[in-house]
This record gives C-alpha cells, structure tokens and sequence, in this order.
C-alpha cells in the first residue's frame, strides 16, 4: 500500500507533464515557471534547515564515537574516529561525505535456526549507496553542457571518460547504468527484506520511484525516443539568462524529465533527502571531541540568581524586629 | 548561533555551488545558438527536417549496420529517392562543410562521434 501510493504520486506527476507537454500554455508552465519556483524552494529551503539545525544548542561534544578518545600520552587514540581537533574533525567529515564511512559499519541481524542471533559485516548497502550517489553526481555535472557556452573542458573531458566503452550511437554512458543500478539495489533492498518492508514508508519510496522517472525519462530520451537537445540546450541556456523561452519541437518526454527534477528539487528541502545538507551539521561528526579538555557550558542552564542572607535580613527586617530576633545589621 | 561563522560560510559555499550555472553565465556571458549552414542547392534532407535533427546518429548507425552486416548499400530516402548509405560520400556529398555544420551543432553541446578516426572528411572547398 505505501509503495502503491508512492508509485502512484510519481506517476501522477509523470502524467500531469505528459498531458501538460502537449498543450502551449501548460508548456510555458512546465519548461519555464516549474523550474524557477523549484530552484526557489530549493535554495531558500535548504537555507531555512540549515539555519534552523544552526540555531538548536550545542551543549556539549557528543562522545559516542567509533574510537578511543584522546587521554593519556600511553593510550592510543584514533585521531579520525575520535578526533580532538577541529582538523581531525575535518578529517572524519572529508571521509564520511565521501566515503560514507559510517555506512560502511553497516551490520546485519539474523536469527539463525535455534534462536541464535547472529550479527555479520553487510557491505551491499555501503556498495549500493557509493555506486548510486556517484553516478549521480557524474550525471549532474555532466548536464552542465546544457547550461553553459561553451562547455567547459573538464565537462567535455567527464563525458568522455564515461562513455568511454564506445556502445553504440550516441554512446550510453557508464553513469546512465550505475545510476538506475544503484537505485534499483536501493529498492530492491527495501523490497525482498520484509522487515525492510516493514520498515519502509511511502517517504522512502517516493524519492526512489521519482529519481527512478527522472534516470529513465533521460535514458529514453538519448537512446530510445530522440528530442532535439540543441533546443533544449536553447532553453536551459535562456533559463539561467533570464529570458527563457518554451523551445519548439522537443516532445512530451522532456517536459516528463524536467517536471520530475523540478518536482525533486522542490522536494528536497522537505524530506529525508535533506541529509545532503545534514550530514555536515550531524554532531556525532563535525565536533572534535574534546570535552575533557575543554569546558563546555550547557547554554541552557538557568541563570542561578542568588539570595543572600543580607537580602533576606532587608526583606524581613520589620518583621523580625517585631518579633525580636537578633539582626546582624544592629 | 553556534559555529555561526562556520555555518554561514558553508552555506554561502551552497549557494555559489547550486547557482552556478546563473554565476557562469552573468559572469562568462553565452554565445548564440548554432546556426548550421546549409550550402547544397538541393531542397531537403534524406529525412524531414525535424526527424534529421534529433535521429540522424541513429539513421547513421542503422545504416552502418545494414552496410557492415548485411552488404545493402542502397536506402530510400523520405524525398523517394534512393541515396547510397555513406557517411562521407552521402551525407558530405550534401554537407561537405563539417566544421560549420556538423561540428557546429556538435561543439555546441560537447558531442564529438568518433567516427572521423576512420571515415574521411572531405576537403572543405573554401
Ligand atoms: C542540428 C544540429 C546538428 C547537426 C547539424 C548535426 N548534428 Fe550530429 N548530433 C547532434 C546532437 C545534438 C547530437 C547528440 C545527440 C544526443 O546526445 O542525444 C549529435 C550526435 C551525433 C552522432 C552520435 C555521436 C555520439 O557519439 O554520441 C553522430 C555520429 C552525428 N551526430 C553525426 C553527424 C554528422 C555526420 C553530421 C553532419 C552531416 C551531424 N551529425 C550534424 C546535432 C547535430
Ligand atoms: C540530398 C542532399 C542531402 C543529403 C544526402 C543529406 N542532407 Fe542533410 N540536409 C539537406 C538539406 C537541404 C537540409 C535542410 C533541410 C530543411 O531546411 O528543411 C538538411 C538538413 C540537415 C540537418 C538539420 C540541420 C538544421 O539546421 O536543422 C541535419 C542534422 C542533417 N541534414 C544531417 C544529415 C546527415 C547526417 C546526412 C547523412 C545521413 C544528411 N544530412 C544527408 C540535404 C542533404
Ligand atoms: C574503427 C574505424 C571506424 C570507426 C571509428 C567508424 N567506422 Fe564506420 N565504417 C568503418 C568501416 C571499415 C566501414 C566499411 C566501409 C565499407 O564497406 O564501405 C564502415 C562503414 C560505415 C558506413 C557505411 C559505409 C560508408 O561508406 O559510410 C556508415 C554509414 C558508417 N560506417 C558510419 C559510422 C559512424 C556513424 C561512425 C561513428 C559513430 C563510424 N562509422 C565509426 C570503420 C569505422
Ligand atoms: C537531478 C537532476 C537530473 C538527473 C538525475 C538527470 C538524469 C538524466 C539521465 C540519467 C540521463 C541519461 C543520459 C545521461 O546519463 O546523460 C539524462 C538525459 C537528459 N537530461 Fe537529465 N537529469 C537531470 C536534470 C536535467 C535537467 C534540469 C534538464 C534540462 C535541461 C535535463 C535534460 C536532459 C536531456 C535533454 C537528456 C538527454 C541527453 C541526450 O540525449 O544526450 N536533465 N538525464
């Protein structure tokens, strides 16, 4: 049911750009208005979490790390899992952002035959997520050639070296094949467990299924149903100069694909695919431990406000006179 | 704001990165479509205009295949006409002037085929 509904809201979107690719006016919407109001929420969004994670407190460094801590001079401390300086910090950083290092710990549970649980290293998921996001990555630059005059040579070089294999005309390239790889091990790993299943929310197949609708929609169009990208190299170059015009002639698939970016862009900011901008304000990462060495104050402590007993000798003073008690001011 | 000057740094690094096609483009300025001349004096393509835009890779490839593996070397064209199947001496017979017309598509989006290792060019005329 929450796959269904996923799958479901990715085609809805699919079939509004489809119908919408074929009528002028929704044209002017889809290639033009779509993409703007997307890039907006996306960059304003991303802004607003990243300044609303800036604003929680800091109270202290979070020690549950991988490593031993930095102490006595005789103990070894492992500098990268536990680093106690703001370079070490970058250090982790660097490794987890590109390496997904913290992934790479993944384990799996078994219960074997008997009520034995058993733990064990389970590298796929590590694998998967590295092939996915870095075929990403080279296909997002890639696609800079649509936006930029000439195209710059370090693109032109990436593209060659991608379809380097030379398979067929126009070359497919390898990135094209990783990309829909890795997504496809990212749902099939959600799909064949059933407690991944159980756990697996329509939030977690909607990115799947729209990221799926975008690799797919590009592959058919370079290799199945042809558009004519020198247009649409016409309107993305007019998109990002500010006079953007609906280019003639480019078929409905286009405006599939770029409705669905538009729609992951706009996305972004409000789902778990944030963590592009989270995994660099994640605690348990980018903060040196080093609470034994410094003081950290926790920023939320109430301010203690004193009473001494001169005060309360003032407040009292009629009174206690009255009664007769000694006073310290007489 | 703690480690605000840090985060605020990094955000600003988000924006230059996530614009950067707006940047680059303010910035570098862009040059015009590419205009591919056409100097044949004939009238039409071997296929609609709108069709030889975006297939003509696969209308070359199709036709390599039906030379290369079947030994067919005659195709007939949408005009009625039947042309020989030949990237040099068909195509270029039409467009002998690759570098304003093919390349100047082809240069504009960073597409280079790597059939002209082997099939030859023919000498621009002027
Ligand atoms: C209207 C612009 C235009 C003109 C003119 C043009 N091409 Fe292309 N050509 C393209 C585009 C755009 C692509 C890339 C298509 C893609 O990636 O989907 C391409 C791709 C190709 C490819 C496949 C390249 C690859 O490795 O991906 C070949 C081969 C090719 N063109 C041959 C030619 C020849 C030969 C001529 C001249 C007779 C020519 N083209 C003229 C726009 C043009
Ligand atoms: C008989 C001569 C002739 C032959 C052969 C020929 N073309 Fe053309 N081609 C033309 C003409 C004329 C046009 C302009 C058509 C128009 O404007 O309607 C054209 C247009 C094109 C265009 C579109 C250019 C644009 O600016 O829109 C491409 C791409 C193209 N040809 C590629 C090829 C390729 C590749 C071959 C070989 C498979 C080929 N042509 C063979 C005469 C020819
Ligand atoms: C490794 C060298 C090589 C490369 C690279 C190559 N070809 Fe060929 N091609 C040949 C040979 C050899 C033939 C056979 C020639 C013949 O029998 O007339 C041929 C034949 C053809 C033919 C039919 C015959 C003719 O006269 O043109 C076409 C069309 C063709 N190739 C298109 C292409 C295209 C398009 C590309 C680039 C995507 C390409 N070739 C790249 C070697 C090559
Ligand atoms: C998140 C962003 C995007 C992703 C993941 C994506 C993905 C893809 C993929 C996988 C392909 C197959 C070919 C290749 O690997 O290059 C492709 C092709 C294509 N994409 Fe995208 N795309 C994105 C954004 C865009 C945008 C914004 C545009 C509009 C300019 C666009 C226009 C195209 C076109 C025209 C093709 C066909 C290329 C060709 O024929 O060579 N894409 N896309």
């Amino acid at each position: 049911m929450r796959i269904v509904l996923a799958l479901v809201a990715v085609g809805v979107l699919a079939g509004i750009a489809w119908a919408g690719g074929q009528s002028p006016a929704m044209q002017a919407f889809l290639a033009i208005v779509a993409p703007y109001v997307a890039i907006a929420v996306f960059v304003v969004g991303i802004g607003a979490r990243v300044i609303g994670w800036a604003r929680s407190a800091v109270p202290f460094r979070i020690p549950t790390t991988c490593g031993q801590e930095r102490s006595l001079s005789f103990i070894r401390f492992s500098p990268l899992d536990n680093p106690s300086s703001s370079l070490g910090a970058v250090g982790r950083m660097a490794l987890e952002v590109l390496t997904f290092r913290s992934l790479f710990r993944n384990t799996r549970a078994e219960l074997k035959p008997g009520g034995r649980l058993v733990y064990s290293s389970d590298k796929w998921l590590w694998a998967g997520a590295l092939l996915f996001h870095y075929s990403f990555l080279a296909v997002f630059l890639r696609h800079y050639r649509f936006f930029v005059e000439p195209v710059p040579k370090v693109i032109a070089v990436l593209q060659g070296l991608d379809g380097f294999f030379q398979v067929g005309v126009p070359v497919f390239f390898l990135t094209s094949f990783g990309l829909i790889a890795g997504l496809g091990y990212l749902l099939a790993r959600r799909l064949v467990d059933a407690r991944m299943r159980y756990l697996s929310l329509p939030a977690d197949y909607f990115p799947l299924f729209l990221l799926l609708g975008i690799a797919l929609t590009g592959i058919g169009m370079r290799h199945l149903w042809k558009v004519d990208i020198v247009r649409v190299k016409e309107l993305a170059i007019g998109l990002v100069n500010f006079h953007p015009a609906v280019p003639q002639g480019v078929g409905p698939l286009f405006y599939v694909h770029l409705f669905l970016v538009s729609a992951l862009l706009a996305y972004f900011p409000f789902s778990k695919l944030v963590h592009m901008a989270g995994v660099f304000l994640s605690p348990t990462r980018n903060l040196a431990n080093n609470n034994r060495a410094v003081r950290h104050l926790n920023p939320w402590n109430p301010p203690i406000v004193g009473h001494t007993y001169a005060e309360w000798e003032e407040e009292f003073h009629d009174k206690m006179k009255a009664a007769g008690l000694p006073l310290d001011r007489e | 704001m703690h480690d605000g000057g840090k985060i605020l740094t990094g955000l600003a690094v988000f924006l230059v990165l996530a614009l950067l096609p707006f940047w680059h483009n303010a910035v570098g300025g862009t040059a015009a479509a590419p205009q591919p001349k056409i100097v044949t004096q004939e009238k039409e393509c071997v296929a609609p205009r709108e069709t030889i835009r975006s297939t003509h890779m696969e209308l070359l490839n199709t036709w390599r295949d039906t030379v290369v593996r079947e030994g067919t070397r005659t195709y007939m064209d949408a005009r009625g006409k039947t042309v020989n199947m030949s990237l040099t001496n068909t195509c270029l017979s039409c467009h002998p002037n690759k570098k304003e017309f093919c390349d100047a598509c082809h240069n504009y989006l960073a597409v280079s085929p790597y059939c002209w290792q082997c099939h030859v060019e023919k000498k621009e005329s002027a």
